[in-house]
């Protein structure tokens, strides 16, 4: 069976995120990264893998960006994945959720998955969607949030938190799962795998390449249009305090909890 | 007509909070639209009263729709059913996690614009405009839906509840399932994970997070909350590990708190932890990284090891009260 993981390619942690005013897109200048939730996804593919419940015959990453997105592909291919897919298309650009999931699922359908994974949330959109989107077009049963799969009877028995406690679910395949960031430790990449993950297989598409029809996708398409942005009305400071001598530093707890009367 | 159709979330026979925040909010946006606010229910076996309580909120007329609870995807097919049948042009979740889930299986079937962790919404030219909070809320921004129907998921607490005493007639709506809807099966539900502590009426909370860096830490924890005279909570990020109790947890998927003190270590303040204790009177945070999302949001924060100064605040704090 083939697992298809999904990953992005987002700003890395320290840089300042900023949205353009003028075209409503994200600055995607200064450094990138794998999105962290990702690599719990390749993780958990490549443990479906070794568990061998499964005959898992290979692992696909998918992604969709602009070249430099390419790195993250790079990035899962040394955690284990055996090719890669890069959706890159100017016409893609700016696309809302509606635009992104349906351009992905365009790209899955010609894979044929038994599985899709990807992550819990995207560092930068921050929409925890996709998972249900790319599902929903794909018509595959789906689940999000997810911290543990069992394999059993070759159905997924997985557990997440939702709104009332925990729920266990059984998904048969193929299906699409998004994963918690609790669901395990990901590996780091040998340093081998990093040199070898040149050698492996990466197929670029166009929009057109994936059957992707242009009035659906990129920025002037988005059904979810976002303009305008707004500061957040400012929330006067807090009070810090660099702990240099823990004595000194208890007291000042203390005084300012005094102060509030919270130590009545 | 383009009404407002809400997705009302009921567990053991009562309605989720924010559910009703979202009919009142759908309510109250329908009467400034100059049209309805509905309801749609999915459950097996809904009562008449059940769902006709939501009138109460608002609502003026709600789907009764037979089907598997706690899951997405059949919501999606039922609410697509509503839609197709009320020509709504708005559809609209209170925060949790299903909202998420069916909010966007639903665009993708409409082709619709979705907007997630929308805290406010606005009318404009008789259009609803969703407001976002961006980038770990430093921005926000306005959405404007291109689509015939629009998709709005709130954030927790985003809605207020509103009783405006009205009343709904129910309405059953029988809906085809797809078979991909059908084919995902709660196995169990809502399981309470961990001891069952009440943070509720606390009036002091000391929460920890994942900086505790294993379950045994809580007890620094445990030692301070005694001395303050209030209970343990934490995120969900060590509910999940396994460190503490469900029931202890605050959050999107938790419990929502406000006490007078709500003292954070090793907790980095994502907003879904964020959504569940923002309105405390007085927040402290003890984190090591200078950079940490919650001294955004704290009056008082102390860059620091946990382990280093949480044992020596719990001797202080009793000091001082013994005094
Ligand atoms: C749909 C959805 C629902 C969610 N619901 C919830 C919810 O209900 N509640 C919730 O809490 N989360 C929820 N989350 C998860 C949330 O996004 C975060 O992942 C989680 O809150 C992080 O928990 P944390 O702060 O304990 O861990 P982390 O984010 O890992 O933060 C740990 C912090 O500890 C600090 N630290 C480490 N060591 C030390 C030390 N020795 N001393 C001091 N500080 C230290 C680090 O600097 C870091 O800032 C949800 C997520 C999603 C997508
Ligand atoms: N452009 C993209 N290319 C590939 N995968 C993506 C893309 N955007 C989002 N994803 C996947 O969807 C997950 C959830 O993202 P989001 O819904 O944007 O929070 C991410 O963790 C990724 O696995």
């Amino acid at each position: 069976m083939k697992i298809c993981v999904l990953v992005k390619s987002v700003p890395e942690a320290g840089v300042t995120k900023r949205i353009n005013p003028s075209t409503g897109r994200l600055e995607r200048g200064g450094e990138t990264r794998d999105n962290p939730f990702d690599t719990h996804a390749i993780e958990a593919a490549m443990q479906l893998k070794e568990g061998g419940e499964l005959q898992v015959d290979e692992i696909v990453a998918v992604t969709m960006g602009p070249e430099a997105a390419a790195k993250a592909l790079r990035k899962a291919v040394s955690l284990g994945a055996d090719r890669s897919i890069h959706l890159s298309d100017e016409a893609l650009a700016g696309s809302d959720v509606n635009g992104t999931g349906y351009a992905l699922a365009r790209v899955l359908a010609t894979e044929s998955p038994d599985l899709v994974l990807l992550g819990q949330q995207s560092d930068d959109g921050e929409c925890y969607t996709i998972g249900a989107v790319v599902a929903d077009h794909l018509q595959m049963p789906s689940l999000t949030q997810v911290i543990k799969i069992d394999v059993e009877g070759g159905a997924l028995r997985c557990e997440r938190q939702a709104e009332y406690g925990y729920d266990t679910v059984s998904i048969p395949l193929p299906a699409v799962i998004s994963v918690g960031d609790a669901i395990n430790e990901p590996r780091y990449p040998s340093l081998k795998a990093i040199m070898g993950a040149k050698k492996k297989p990466l197929e670029t598409k166009s929009a057109a390449d994936a059957g992707i029809e242009a009035d659906r996708v990129g920025y002037d398409h988005a059904r979810a249009h976002c303009a305008e942005f707004a500061e957040p009305p400012a929330k006067a400071a807090g009070q810090i305090i660099e702990d240099e001598d823990t004595s000194e530093t208890v007291e000042k707890i203390v005084a300012w909890l005094d102060e509030r009367k919270l130590l009545a | 007509m383009s009404g407002i159709l809400v997705y009302a979330l009921h567990y053991e026979g009562a309605f989720n909070k924010n559910s009703l925040g979202a009919v009142s909010e759908g309510a109250r946006l329908a009467s400034e639209l100059g049209t309805e606010c509905h309801a749609i229910v999915v459950g097996e076996g809904v009562s008449d009263e059940l769902a006709a309580s939501l009138g109460a909120y608002g609502a003026s007329k709600v789907y009764r729709v037979e089907g598997p609870e706690g899951l997405a995807q059949p919501v999606v097919d039922a609410m697509e059913a509503a839609i197709a049948a009320g020509g709504h042009g708005y559809a609209l979740f209170g925060g949790g996690l299903l909202g998420f889930e069916i909010g966007a299986g639903l665009a993708a079937r409409l082709d619709a614009g979705v907007c997630m962790e929308v805290t406010n919404v606005r009318v404009e030219g008789g259009k609803l405009v969703a407001e976002r909070p961006i980038l770990q809320d430093s921005q926000i921004s306005s959405v404007h839906y291109r689509s015939d129907v629009g998709v709005i998921i709130g954030r927790l607490n985003a809605f207020e509840i509103k009783q405006t005493g009205g009343t709904a007639t129910v309405e059953d709506l029988s809906v085809e399932f797809k078979a991909h809807s059908l084919q995902a099966k709660m196995l169990q539900r809502g399981e309470q994970r961990g001891a069952d502590v009440n943070i509720e009426d606390a009036d002091i909370l000391v929460a920890g997070g994942r900086g505790l860096g294993n379950a045994e830490s809580f007890q620094l924890l445990e030692d301070l909350a005694g001395a303050l005279g209030g209970a343990v909570a934490a995120t969900r990020a060590v509910v999940d590990a396994g460190w503490y109790s469900y029931s202890a947890q605050i959050g999107q998927t938790g419990k929502t708190v406000a006490p007078k003190l709500y003292l954070a270590a090793g907790i980095s303040g994502a907003i879904q932890h964020k959504v569940g204790m923002q309105g405390s009177e007085n927040i402290v945070a003890i984190n090591k990284d200078a950079n940490a999302p919650i001294f955004e949001f704290s009056d008082l924060g102390v860059v620091g090891k946990l382990e280093q100064i949480v044992p020596k605040l719990t001797e202080a704090v009793k000091a001082r009260k013994g005094a």
